[in-house]
């Protein structure tokens, strides 16, 4: 099965996780929030598929390019 | 002299009581729908509080003849009136906030990708669309330059210039500015609609930008004051306060006057702001006609400005091999971060892998120097 990373986008912190692992998401689902310069930001699914990792706290501090969530599809 | 048991009703007139509501819808407009909080609270309260007969607050003194609003010109008595006076007619509270900005603002996002100043400079073109029709409908110049300034979506410039061109409209055009401010996730989605197709929307854009330097980021303020000052000296109060209050933040050395000027100083100034502003708008100062067209103009320059920051990204792409989502234009205004998170939020609808806060911060920022220098150039022309 083709998988899609999803990295982190900007530096940031993870305020809530949305989804878990085994989750079915839609494209454009959001997998979790994101709080960088001072704002919430969804970092949604770009693809529709199966969460097969997500491995993230709530209040995690993660880099831009960190490996927030593996999809298949 | 209010006799002892004198009260305000009498004093009540049907401008107050429109004005009483106006202040009550502000109110609402900043608590309940969280709408720019920090200055709608203030300004709805001190609209309230000016409103009340005999409060004296905004009292002025023009040729011994006392008026229980604020003239401009006059001689302030009522508290307010001298919190007005020293802070806005004498320019110190816009200027200052641009010094905490400044501490606030990181230029990162421009240095890493300089292309974006370009996009900061054509939102203003949307200043000028209003100006000319601001002329059109019969404003004098003066006038007509302060009202298409509220295109820029920046009110402390809005307030910096009205108040040395137009000092009468000091108080609709500082709440228009900050209305509007407070409406860019209303206002610019449509227009944004309007003049991009699906396509061009979902343009994805690699959300990472080269990194900047400190060395970098401790030039770019001395660099730009130098030569924005330089070349518009007029706008060096507010260029030159922004660029030394982001110096403060950038330099390593000064952190606490950055947080200070960041943090404490600048939420003071917005108190005194807000309730300044607020306490203008009397009954007598702000419902007449002129100012109805003033938010009626300053809607469509905003409008305008939204959509010539579009339209300079579409035509850059013309040009550029590797294509901007031109979204990224609308984010020219100066309402930061607002106009940016719009940029995001609408870029990710349309394509759920792009993440175009950090690129749509570039031409954000820089449409905060953008108007600011605007307002230079009115100043030199005009003042």
């Amino acid at each position: 099965m083709p998988q899609e990373r999803v990295e982190c986008p900007i530096p940031g912190k993870i305020i809530s996780v949305s989804v878990s692992q085994g989750s079915v998401v839609k494209e454009g689902d959001e997998l979790c929030l994101l709080e960088s310069m001072k704002m919430e930001n969804p970092i949604l699914a770009p693809v529709g598929g199966t969460v097969t990792r997500i491995d993230l706290a709530r209040g995690q501090a993660v880099e831009a390019g960190y490996l927030l969530a593996i999809i298949e599809y | 002299m209010l006799d002892i048991f004198q009260t305000g009703f009498a004093g009540l007139t049907p401008g107050s009581v429109v004005m009483l509501v106006i202040g009550g819808a502000l109110l609402y407009l900043g608590i309940a729908k969280k709408m720019e909080p920090l200055l709608l609270v203030p300004i709805g309260f001190a609209v309230i509080l000016v409103n009340l007969p005999f409060g004296g607050l905004m009292e002025t003194v023009v040729d011994g003849q006392v008026y229980d609003y604020y003239v401009i010109g006059g001689q302030p008595v009522g508290v307010l009136a001298k919190v007005f006076t020293f802070g806005l007619t004498w320019e110190l509270i816009p200027v200052f906030i641009f010094l905490g900005l400044g501490a606030m603002t990181d230029f990162g996002p421009i240095i890493a990708n300089p292309k974006t100043l370009l996009l900061g400079a054509g939102a203003q073109f949307g200043v000028f669309l209003a100006l000319f029709l601001a002329l059109l409908l019969g404003f004098s110049i003066n006038e007509a330059a302060s009202i298409g300034i509220i295109g820029g979506a920046d009110g402390p410039t809005s307030i910096f210039l009205s108040n040395r061109l137009a000092p009468t409209f000091i108080g609709t055009i500082a709440v228009a500015a900050y209305t509007y401010m407070a409406l860019v996730p209303i206002i610019q989605p449509p227009v944004i609609k309007l003049l991009t197709t699906k396509k061009e929307r979902a343009i994805y854009m690699k959300p990472q930008l080269r990194p900047v330097s400190r060395t970098e980021k401790i030039v770019f303020p001395v660099m730009a004051a130098v030569i924005i000052i330089l070349l518009v000296p007029l706008s060096a109060p507010l260029i030159g306060l922004f660029m030394l209050g982001n110096l403060l933040k950038e330099s390593g050395v000064t952190e606490r006057l950055a947080e200070s000027a960041g943090g404490a100083l600048i939420n003071v100034l917005t108190i005194l702001l807000g309730l300044s502003v607020g306490a203008f708008m009397s009954a007598q100062n702000f419902l007449r006609l002129d100012s109805l067209m003033v938010f009626g103009l300053g809607i469509l320059a905003f409008a305008a400005s939204t959509a010539f920051g579009i339209l300079l990204a579409k035509l850059m792409n013309v040009f550029l091999k590797e294509k901007i989502n031109p979204m990224i234009g609308a984010a020219g205004v100066s309402a930061v971060p607002m106009a940016a998170r719009v940029v995001q939020k609408m870029g990710q609808q349309a394509n759920p892998r792009n993440f175009l806060l950090m690129q749509a911060m570039g031409p954000n920022i820089a449409g905060v120097i953008g108007t600011a220098t605007v307002a230079g150039i009115f100043l030199g022309a005009l003042g």
